[in-house]
């Protein structure tokens, strides 16, 4: 049995799944459900200055693909619409009732110190163990200069991250947006800052589909559809190469990342760790299935890391972030080569002409539906592989190096290379 | 011996509602979306390969998947007109789903002819026609049987703007698809209303109480038409000649009572509006292995017959029956008794009370029965046509493109070699179409552009399988 404990700056938990801020932390009521279902930790839903906002009706837009529902998510709702006080009340409750969970109270109010002066000690009375700064909302908050308007600039989001910080004893994370060209300016203004962490990533701002025969885009609001913010599983990719860059950069070492966007099983939050996260956050995934999914998840991650003899989160962390370079640090002279398996090809044909209308014409068709690939045409591009309607029937196998590692700057085609090498060609 | 053995009413009618309706309901709008997404479009499909129409398979059901019925619709209807009838009577097990990739996989295919109905279903609901004729040639062509064969060739010429007189034997359209199927195939009077549907297109005036030999002659057809079509399947069906035994059985076998050709009593059932009229037996023993034998068993067994036997003379991997067919039956709670040779019937005030078989090891057996269906197979009765036209392996000999040995004479389905199913005879009957057009035009083989408001495809020949 591994030891599952995770700490995120300062912020314990007894296993790495929280839940992130966001309707499934709303209120007493689900987060009760949710902590009882054995989630180690919630962020709840973002609280604001009264009176509180209004929600539209009609909030949610989903991607279906090829039978996947909720393959991407999309929201048009806003933080909090309940009182203050309300909140309040049923966070000191939980976090009396559940000592050893991880209770983080997210935070949104306008970008001027009187306001998180204000808010602060309410939310520290509580007795939570930290707050989440929601720089992320990429909608209806930021029209208001809240949210992703004050997270798309590096300076509000370190002076805040520094208010917070003068103003609180609670370890603070600063959850950020990835509606920004390079994550790594308001990473390093919150760690500029003092913030104890960053989570990320908040939503993706979307405009999930359009309702043909209405003509609005969805969700539809009346007849009228608005931009929303984009989550679930299509978002992963894009948040574990921001979690990437974050947690290779020399400037922030050692920041402690909470690590979201499209988690849904135990795989991904194994990856999300590997790439440098001390914990994961998962919205859509529980609005998908609901609360006792986390039981799998704790499940599955216990039983990878006792078969790969991980001890604890600790022993894992990173690893794969150590092998997360740059495109010019990767090997020239390494070559991979697609090989099918005959004995589980069903000849579907999908790898030929894959190759065959968009790759390098490297599968040949032989009578009898029998496919083989020309392996001096190969240029291991995998798409066979990923194509391929039958697991293991195609593998890509690494060929013996028959040449030194050579990277982009060595190649003799780079341009400075290039430059030396011109004029003496030329005598 | 009491006389009503064989009788009808041995159902309430709910029970012969149920026995005789749909055999494999239709898909859910969900369920044929999720089937459809399990289809890998693969490139070179090996299924449309198998399909004798050779209909663009990943096409269609990459439409159903899209929500696009209409020209998921038109995809399959542009090869095989019969599209609503082959989706449900094809032995797909043996034909399009033997050769999906998945049943390599995982020997569980995309349940291709079950997405066609899915398809075609909507376009007859609509009661729209998805196909346009070409403008009027002014060239006539006579077709003989309203059969598959007959009206696919006869849908294939209209549509290339030819005027067709279809000339067919009996009252109601459809050959084996009115009276041969099994019942509970092609419920709900589908075979009159796919007919209406085909006809829709415009151009075809079918002519009924028109027997080739009878009200017509093929002389008479070729001088008055630009060319001739053949489609009259195969009217005789093979002798089983066994002599009577037993205690009062007066001499002829065949004269006993409760002796009947599986066709016949399927016909009957076929026809009659209310299935509680259709008299059969207590105890009904099947003689044959094909699907014949298979079909009029599970149709005797569903009006209420206590004991439903097929006795075949050979062992299972010999029956022509599909593998599919025959545990179906089995689950059916029939028995198939293999490896038993008819001998001879046994018989009593001129009614059968049983048959004698020789078995495996040479005994003989005596089955008891007081209904038995010979189903020993179809046959072609060349007699209207021995004099003129060449026959071959006892059926009308033609070469790859349909052509008989007279000129602008062409005939296809089951009057002609081949496998004796409704999709080969609508493959045969479209491909003498075309063969027809080409010969009449010296057009191109493929529909003009315009034929239908999408964009065209070209129409997948399939060569003659096996010319006598
Ligand atoms: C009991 C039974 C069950 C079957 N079940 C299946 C099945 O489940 N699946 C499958 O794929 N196939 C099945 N078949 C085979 C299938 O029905 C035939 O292959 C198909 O109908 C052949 O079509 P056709 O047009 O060639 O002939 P037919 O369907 O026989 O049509 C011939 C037409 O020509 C008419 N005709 C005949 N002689 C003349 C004449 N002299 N003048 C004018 N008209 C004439 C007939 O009345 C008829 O309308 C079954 C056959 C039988 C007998
Ligand atoms: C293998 C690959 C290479 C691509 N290369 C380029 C490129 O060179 N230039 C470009 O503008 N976009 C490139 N794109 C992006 C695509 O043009 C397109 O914007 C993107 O894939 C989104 O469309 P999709 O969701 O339909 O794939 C590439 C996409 C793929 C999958
Ligand atoms: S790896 Fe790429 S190039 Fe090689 S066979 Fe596969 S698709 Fe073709
Ligand atoms: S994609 Fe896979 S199963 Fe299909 S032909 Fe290629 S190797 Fe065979
Ligand atoms: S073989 Fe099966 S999976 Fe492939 S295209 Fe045909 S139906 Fe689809």
């Amino acid at each position: 049995m591994a030891d599952l404990r995770c700490d995120v700056g300062g912020i314990r938990a007894p296993n790495p799944f929280w839940l992130a801020s966001a309707p499934p932390t709303d209120k007493e009521y689900n987060v009760r459900r949710a902590l009882e279902a054995g989630w180690g930790g919630v962020v709840w839903k973002t609280l604001g200055e009264d009176p509180p906002v209004v929600n539209v009706s009609s909030r949610y837009g989903a991607v279906s693909h090829n039978g996947q529902r909720m393959a991407g998510f999309n929201n048009i709702e806003l933080i909090t619409d309940r009182p203050l006080a309300t909140n309040i009340a049923e966070i000191k409750r939980i976090k009396r009732d559940f000592p050893d969970r991880a209770i983080v109270v997210s935070l949104m109010v306008p970008c001027v110190e009187e306001s998180w002066r204000a808010i602060l000690p309410i939310v520290e009375d509580t007795g939570c163990d930290g707050i989440e700064l929601n720089f992320g909302c990429p909608h209806g908050m930021s029209e208001r200069n809240m949210g992703s308007a004050v997270g798309q600039v590096p300076e509000y989001v370190e002076m805040v991250t520094r208010w917070c910080k003068q103003n609180t004893r609670m370890p603070v994370i600063v959850k950020l947006t990835p509606n920004i060209t390079n994550i790594l300016h308001p990473a390093r203004a919150a760690w500029k800052g003092g913030a104890d962490a960053v989570s990320l990533i908040n939503t993706i701002q979307s405009v999930v589909a359009v309702d043909l025969d209405a003509m609005t885009p969805l969700p539809s609001v009346d007849g009228q559809g608005t931009h929303g913010g984009y989550c679930g599983p299509a978002v992963k990719p894009i948040a574990l190469r921001m979690l990437g860059d974050i947690a290779r950069d020399p400037t922030m070492r050692g920041l402690p990342i909470s690590g979201m966007g499209g988690v849904s099983s135990w795989r991904d939050a194994a990856e999300f760790i590997a790439m440098g996260a001390s914990g994961v956050q998962v919205c859509t995934a529980a609005m998908h299935h609901g609360f006792r999914i986390v039981s799998e998840m704790i499940d599955g991650l216990n039983n990878w890391m006792d078969a790969k003899g991980y001890a604890d989160i600790a022993s894992f962390r990173g690893l794969a972030n150590r092998n997360y370079v740059q495109w010019g640090d990767l090997n020239l002279n390494f070559h991979t080569i697609a090989h099918i398996d005959q004995d589980l090809c069903i000849s579907c044909g999908k790898c030929h002409v894959a190759c065959e209308d968009t790759s390098h014409q490297s599968i040949a068709k032989l009578p009898g539906r029998r496919y083989e690939v020309i392996d001096e045409e190969c240029v291991g591009c995998n798409l066979c592989a990923h194509v391929c309607p039958v697991d293991d029937c195609i593998t890509m196998v690494p060929q013996p190096a028959t040449q030194e590692r050579m990277v982009w700057r060595q190649h003799p085609n780079h341009p400075e290379n290039a430059a030396v090498v011109a004029p003496e060609a030329a005598i | 011996m009491d006389g009503d053995r064989i009788r009808g009413g041995r159902l309430d009618q709910c029970g012969y509602a149920v026995a005789f309706s749909d055999a494999h309901p239709a898909l859910t709008p969900t369920q044929a979306r999720v089937e459809a997404e399990r289809c890998y479009y693969c490139y070179d499909a090996p299924c449309i390969e198998a399909c004798p129409t050779g209909i663009d398979i990943p096409g269609f059901i990459a439409r159903i998947a899209d929500g696009n019925l209409r020209g998921s619709a038109e995809t399959i209807l542009r090869s095989n007109i019969f599209g609503g009838s082959c989706a449900r009577v094809c032995p797909t097990e043996i034909l399009c789903e033997q050769a999906c990739v998945r049943t390599a996989q995982e020997n569980k295919p995309v349940v291709i002819g079950a997405l066609q109905r899915h398809a075609t279903d909507w376009q007859m609901r609509t009661g729209s026609q998805p196909f346009r004729r070409a403008p009027t040639t002014g060239r006539r062509v006579a077709v003989v049987g309203a059969g598959p064969a007959g009206l696919a060739c006869a849908h294939r010429l209209a549509m290339h703007g030819h005027e067709v007189v279809v000339f067919e034997a009996k009252a109601k359209g459809g050959g084996l698809n009115e009276y041969g199927i099994a019942a509970y195939k092609l419920p709900d009077e589908f075979a009159q209303r796919e007919l209406e549907f085909i006809l829709g297109v415009g151009g075809i005036e079918v002519r009924h109480g028109q027997k080739l030999g009878e009200q017509v002659t093929l002389a008479a057809l070729r001088a008055e038409y630009d060319a001739v079509f053949l489609g009259v399947g195969q009217g005789a069906v093979r002798a089983l000649s066994l002599p009577a035994a037993g205690a009062s059985a007066a001499g002829d076998a065949a004269s006993l009572a409760g002796v009947l050709d599986a066709v016949d009593f399927i016909r009957a059932l076929r026809q009659a509006e209310d299935k509680a009229t259709v008299p059969v037996g207590d105890r009904v023993v099947v003689i044959g292995g094909g699907n014949t034998a298979v079909d009029a068993a599970m149709q005797a067994k569903r009006l209420g017959a206590a004991e439903v036997t097929i006795a075949y003379r050979r062992g299972p991997e010999h029956m022509s029956a599909t593998g599919f067919e025959q545990d179906w039956a089995r689950t059916s709670n029939i028995r198939i008794r293999y490896w038993s040779v008819p001998i001879a019937l046994h018989g009593a005030d001129g009614t059968v009370t049983g048959i004698e078989f020789e078995t495996a090891g040479g005994a003989r057996e005596l089955e008891p029965a007081d209904m038995v269906l010979k189903a020993v197979g179809q046959l072609f009765d060349p007699e209207p046509f021995g004099e003129i036209l060449a026959i071959s392996g006892g059926r009308i000999a033609v070469d790859s493109e349909g052509r008989t040995s007279l000129p602008m004479v062409y005939a296809g389905g089951d009057c002609t070699a081949g496998n004796d199913l409704t999709v080969v005879a609508v493959a045969e009957g479209r491909d003498a179409a075309e063969a027809i057009h080409r010969a009449l035009t010296n057009a191109p083989a493929t529909l003009p552009a315009d034929a239908t408001t999408a964009a065209p495809r070209p129409v997948r020949g399939m060569e003659k399988m096996a010319n006598g």
